[in-house]
């Protein structure tokens, strides 16, 4: 059993299916009390990751060490971890007292102390009046409740949450976000949570780690994964829905011009850019403004606009034929004529490159 | 008004003109089974002499014929017991993915087909007095002379191992699969081992399966019959119960206490049902799924 940690580290963890890697080479040292998001589209290796965690999946490759210790020889009763599954994985036949109480009963605490801390968990996640019913009995948002209040009844060293609110509805999402966070808050308690949605993982993490294809792509806090992604991969997966191929023209004091289909546009290069480089220009919607039509400056024609309450989303198309999407608070017709601009800080130029 | 509305309700019963669908179906049951069923009833209350109750007094009188209940028990409630008992840990071990599954499940699904008498057959020779078994067992010389296994109590149990094994394997393995793998990994990482995650979790949501499952091998152990004569001891200790129906019908003509035993027969499958069913009924037999998927 692993009472507390100081720190969790993972070593080059691998693990590969049938030859296949799905995950490669993750190196990652979760510190007390942390909030670590997983991240990345479905099939990237982020639930597999958790799975070696758990001790669900015996890895291929690497070791996870509990500081000095080393864990990832023990089975998954042995490691003394919370899980969150998607599922919920609620035992169908027993109460949701039962449920709850499980882990406390498995390690044999005395009885007074299981029903104090049972009670504790469910005041925690607001089920009292549920205590004597059957899961089947609950609905959706409380059984995640129930799964949450088992997972952290036992205090373990680390909560490990595998995409815990995929299954609710919009509303209730939003709530039970909150409601994680709150739980975070008040117990302190390391977690790791997967996530292939990029708003839940900014809204709760204190780090992201943002996987593709089972590597890492990019580690880091909320804000910088989000304003500076290290990679085309990473701006897709964060919002830059406009992702366009360009190619560099000149390069000066943090500044590169790209020019294609038409346009000349000024952004900030990440990563190594020379002129000439075929070049991947990202921007997210929001920061594409509608300005004057300027002579030579960047146009498009407006084709659809979606309200969205506060905003509009507007699609439009460029005389040479790419798609842009913006967000704005005017609301132009379809079949207007709009100017584009951008800040150039806003305006990130990756090398087109395969990888990087 | 009202009958457009009659006809609302009742098809919202599930009453309408497709009920008709089932008319074919109805008619075959009713007469190639419930009508010969209340005939044999009917029958076992008419015998030839000793009034309405006769057939059964006999039955009951007779030593020779009412020790076939404890006989035919006494071989079918412990070969449905092991039947299911050796098929959990074999169906656990066989449920995920892995190279041979298949061949595994043909082989041990394949007395199925094999059918009684085949079975019967190879048990004789190869558990004979001078079968493999009994050769084997001599000559590194555990035994001196043959272990008998044929003709007696155990040469039938054996038999009824062999084919209502696969019939129980193939049941509880497919409610084994019906519970949700995640819960006993859910299960794991609060802190269960292997033993506490069966006896906690998968037993209590498989128990359900398991009662279905040994009722419907025992039922088909209780009415064992080529076995008994051909692997057993037919005269003696493995007289079972439709052997003395057999006798009764084709040896001595006599319809009536044939029927009787078979009615006898049908209520001692019943009581052992319903008790099993009603155990069966305080265990819990909801959903075994662990919540949305």
């Amino acid at each position: 059993m692993t009472a507390s940690f100081e720190e969790l580290r993972l070593e080059g963890v691998s693990r590969s299916f049938s030859g296949n890697a799905a995950l490669a080479d993750l190196d990652l040292t979760i510190r007390r009390g942390e909030f670590i998001a997983l991240l990345g589209p479905s099939g990237c290796g982020k639930s597999t990751a958790l799975n070696c965690l758990a001790g669900l999946l015996p890895l291929t490759g690497g070791r996870i060490w509990c500081d000095d210790t080393r864990l990832d020889t023990l089975p998954p009763e042995k490691r003394g971890f919370g899980m969150v599954f998607q599922n919920y994985a609620l035992f169908p036949h027993l109460s949701v007292w039962r449920n709850i109480a499980f882990g406390l009963q498995m390690r044999r605490l005395p009885r007074a102390e299981i029903r104090k801390r049972v009670d504790d968990a469910v005041h925690l996640v607001r089920l009292k009046e549920h205590v004597a019913k059957l899961p089947g009995q609950l609905s959706g948002g409380q059984q995640q409740r129930v799964a949450i209040a088992r997972a952290v009844v036992l205090e373990p060293s680390l909560v490990l949450m595998d995409e815990p609110l995929s299954n609710l509805d919009a509303k209730l999402r939003l709530e039970m976000r909150t409601e994680i966070r709150r739980l975070h808050q008040t117990l302190g308690l390391t977690t790791v949570y997967v996530t292939h949605d990029q708003e839940e993982a900014l809204s709760l993490a204190d780090r992201l780690v943002v996987l593709r294809d089972g590597k890492v792509q990019q580690i880091g806090p909320p804000e910088e994964v989000h304003t500076r992604p290290v990679n085309k991969y990473v701006a897709d997966f964060m919002g830059y829905r406009n992702l366009v191929l360009m190619q560099a023209s000149t390069v000066e004091g943090g500044r590169v011009t790209v020019t294609g289909h038409g346009l000349t546009l000024v952004g900030t290069p990440v990563g190594d850019i020379e002129p000439g480089d075929a070049v991947v220009v990202g921007v997210r919607p929001e920061d594409l403004r509608i300005g004057d039509v300027v002579e030579d400056g960047p146009a498009a024609v407006v084709e659809v606009v979606e309200y969205q309450g506060r905003e509009v989303a507007v699609e439009a198309r460029t005389a040479s034929g790419i798609e842009l999407h913006l967000r704005t608070d005017r609301r132009p017709a379809p079949g207007d004529r709009i100017g584009i601009a951008v800040d150039p800080r806003r305006l990130l130029v990756f090398p087109a490159g395969p990888d990087s | 008004m009202s009958r457009v509305s009659l006809r609302h309700r009742l098809a919202e019963r599930g009453i309408d003109r497709n009920l008709l669908l089932l008319l074919p179906a109805a008619v075959f049951v009713l007469t190639l089974f419930i009508y010969p069923f209340f005939y044999g009833v009917g029958l076992s209350f008419q015998p030839k002499r000793g009034g309405p109750l006769g057939a059964y007094r006999e039955f009951f009188t007779d030593a020779y014929l009412r020790d076939t209940v404890w006989t035919t028990l006494r071989l079918s409630l412990p070969a449905a017991l092991l039947n299911v008992l050796a098929s959990v840990p074999i169906a656990l071990r066989m449920r995920g993915r892995f190279r041979g599954r298949r061949l595994v499940t043909t082989i041990l699904v394949v007395p199925i087909t094999l059918g009684t008498v085949l079975t019967a057959q190879g048990l004789l020779n190869f558990l004979g007095p001078t079968g493999w078994f009994n050769r084997i067992l001599m000559s590194v010389r555990i035994v001196d002379t043959p272990v008998s296994l044929t003709h007696n109590y155990w040469g039938v149990f054996l038999s009824l191992v062999i084919t209502g094994f696969p019939f129980a394997f193939l049941l509880v393995l497919s409610y084994l699969s019906g519970i949700d793998p995640t819960l006993e990994r859910a299960a794991a990482t609060l802190g269960a081992g292997r033993w506490q995650r069966f006896r906690r979790i998968t037993l209590p949501l498989l128990a359900p399966g398991l009662a279905t499952t040994f009722c419907l091998t025992f039922v088909l152990a209780f009415s064992v019959f080529p076995s008994a004569v051909l692997v057993g001891d037919p005269s003696g200790t493995t007289r079972v119960i439709s052997i003395a129906a057999y006798d009764a019908a084709y040896v001595k003509y006599d319809y009536a206490l044939a029927s009787a035993v078979a009615v006898v027969m049908g209520v001692v499958e019943l009581v052992v049902i319903a008790t099993v069913l009603g155990g069966r009924s305080l265990l819990y037999t909801g959903s075994t799924s662990g919540g949305k998927g």
